[in-house]
């Protein structure tokens, strides 16, 4: 698919623009702080209905403004979709589907597919497990919409039985009446854990045999990249156990064991409520849920070290960089009609690869059929790229 | 802030469920302008119904004598309970006519946030209850979100060993309504809860049509 035109208003620094693009490459080329990123952005959030950038919508609108609109023509083979999404301050957003009535800002989501590549990525690398966990997850809903509610039914759980373990706790001494209820949290907490685990396991299974490929199409092939699951209800699980340690088989078959690859919900809900009763002391004098999803995390290793704490940083960023690459072949396997390819982003990524990675990356996206970069400078795009080159000037874009 | 009388109103107001500090405001100033018997009537209904109604010493439920009427009523079954959150679920389940059991009103679900565990609810009172031999079926009419399938899940877990039939509301689509307009959730659960239509199928149970499911537990 691709984006043939683009309009904001009160969107971040732009009162009104509009940007045309075309399929293939687009450059949007400018100083920092002209607003390419905001462009881009824009787009992402038609995907997502969230930014790369910011947690809350309120920094999208316009400084001073309660409104900002989003406007874009998305072309998926021969079929033409306009798109409209109206972000408000404190309020529900409304989108409209071919100017037809108003709908629910999420039933946009699946229209518009994109794949975005930002310098924050480096978190994904280097940051706390909750940035690789959300990885996972906002694949998932992308490539599963009906699994939307599922993270959100097991935080609510989480809620409740953490409230259960605090007044446990503060109570001295825990009643029978605390345990059986706890029981009943721990059947629930385990029944919703279970489907975000299986669902997370089933696009780290996708996602492998890709991260494996792009990242030895990125960088040098000498070390090998892998991702693991770390999973909390594992009976093995330490929380030490993947660091200063090199990885042969044994540790890692028991970092990331064969038994919860293969289980199926019922299994993984088994497990889950062993672990819980094998912690229940441990969480009762803490006063909160200990195993599970929320505290599970992703290995990734190169070669047999851990990629975090020991990657250079080219290599942390070619890793990034080969997490997005896999979600976007994952993407396309998923929807494998043509014209329904996802659209690539590359938000000021060449200016942090050298030539050698940015020629690699070139070639490596140079099939999508979108591909839209944001350079400060143009010669930081390489040549094998080609496409068309955009002037991104304040509150206004020029081709 | 006003003086004295109208603002300590607007204060009252504002402390009762739904009513911001604007509404309290508004309400106060209405209270103010009213016709003064309209408001002593206002008044009057408050206090007696503080005086006169108290809850039913069998099922919970809202009563203005000892036992409530529903209780008192001889056409109705014993052998089925039907346990609810609140009083106002009766009512609905009333409404319906789909029910001529017995109910019993927990006060409301097991809610580790807000202090609810199940020693604040009338579970002991369902247990004693059920000493009677002539109850055979307790249907469990909790609300279809994460507090009252909880509940739920908590009392077929303790009443499982007495031996009684247990069974749950049906949860799926609302009569009338468009199956396009269902939110997945809902619409998953119809699918899970489907039911036989062969001829062989059981023959309907006492609750024939299934509650309208209330706005379901999730949302991205």
């Amino acid at each position: 698919m691709y984006i043939s035109h683009v309009s904001l208003t009160d969107f971040r620094s732009y009162a009104q623009a509009d940007v045309e693009l075309g399929p293939g490459t687009n450059v949007l080329v400018g100083p920092n702080g002209v607003g390419k990123t905001n462009i881009v952005e824009a787009i992402g959030y038609l995907a997502t209905l969230s930014s790369h950038r910011v947690t809350n919508d309120a920094p999208l609108l316009r400084f001073g403004t309660d409104r900002a609109l989003v406007r874009a023509r998305v072309q998926r083979a021969k079929l033409v979709t306009s798109l409209e999404v109206e972000i408000t301050a404190g309020k529900a957003n409304r989108a409209r589907i071919n100017r037809a009535n108003p709908v629910r800002a999420r039933d946009i989501l699946g229209i518009v597919r994109t794949v975005l590549f930002a310098p924050e990525d480096l978190a994904l690398v280097k940051g706390d497990p909750s940035n690789r966990r959300r990885f996972l997850d906002d694949l998932l809903v992308i490539l599963r919409p009906g699994e939307a509610a599922t993270r959100g039914d097991y935080e609510r759980v989480l809620k409740q039985r953490n409230a259960l373990l605090k007044s446990a706790r503060n109570g001295g001494k825990l009643s029978t009446a605390h345990e059986s209820t706890l029981d009943v949290w721990d059947t629930h907490l385990a029944r919703a854990g279970a489907r975000v685990l299986r669902g997370r396991l089933e696009v780290l299974r996708l996602l492998s045999p890709y991260l494996g490929a792009a990242y030895a199409s990125l960088a040098d092939a000498n070390k090998e990249a892998h991702a693991y699951y770390q999973a909390t209800i594992s009976p093995d699980f330490e929380s030490e156990a993947a660091e200063n340690k090199a990885l042969d088989t044994e540790e890692v078959s028991r970092i990331a064991p064969a038994a919860l690859l293969h289980a199926g919900t019922a299994e993984i809900e088994d497990m889950f409520l062993e672990a819980l009763l094998n912690t229940r002391e441990k969480e009762l004098e803490r006063g909160i849920t200990l195993v599970g999803p929320h505290r599970d995390d992703v290995l990734l290793t190169l070669g047999t070290a851990p990629a975090k704490g020991y990657a250079s940083h080219g290599e942390t960023w070619s890793l990034a960089l080969a997490l997005r690459l896999a979600a976007y072949k994952v993407m396309g396997e998923d929807d494998p009609r043509p014209g329904a390819g996802p659209i690539l982003i590359l938000d000021d990524v060449f200016a942090e690869l050298d030539a050698t990675r940015r020629t690699r990356l070139a070639t490596i996206v140079a099939g999508a059929d979108q591909v839209i970069v944001t350079a400060a400078v143009a010669s930081d795009v390489p040549a094998e790229l080609g496409g068309t080159f955009l002037k991104v000037s304040p509150g206004a874009v020029k081709s | 802030m006003y003086e004295g009388a109208v603002q300590e109103l607007i204060d009252e107001l504002g402390r009762l469920p739904g009513i911001g500090p604007k509404s309290a405001q508004r309400i106060a100033f209405h209270i103010l302008e009213a016709d003064p018997q309209d408001m002593v009537r206002l008044a009057q209904a408050i206090s007696v119904v503080k005086e006169r109604v108290k809850y039913c010493t069998i099922c919970f439920n809202v009563s203005e004598s000892e036992t409530c009427t529903l209780c008192r009523d001889e056409r109705r079954s014993d052998e089925i309970i039907c346990v609810v959150e609140e009083s106002k679920d009766v009512v609905a389940i009333e409404r319906s006519r789909a029910f001529s059991g017995r109910y019993h009103v927990l006060g409301g679900a097991i809610n580790p946030i807000n202090g609810i565990g199940p020693e604040q609810l009338h579970v002991r009172e369902l247990i004693a209850r059920l000493g009677d031999e002539r109850i055979t079926e307790i249907i469990l009419a909790t609300d279809p979100n994460l507090e009252g399938e909880a509940t739920a899940t908590y009392l077929v877990r303790t009443l499982r060993p007495l031996g009684i039939k247990i069974s749950r509301l049906a949860s799926g689509l609302p009569v009338g309504g468009d199956l396009e307009y269902a939110d997945e959730v809902t619409l998953a659960r119809a699918i899970e809860g489907r039911r036989n239509t062969a001829p062989s199928a059981p023959a309907a149970p006492l609750v024939r049509t299934p509650l309208p499911a209330t706005e379901p537990t999730s949302s991205s």
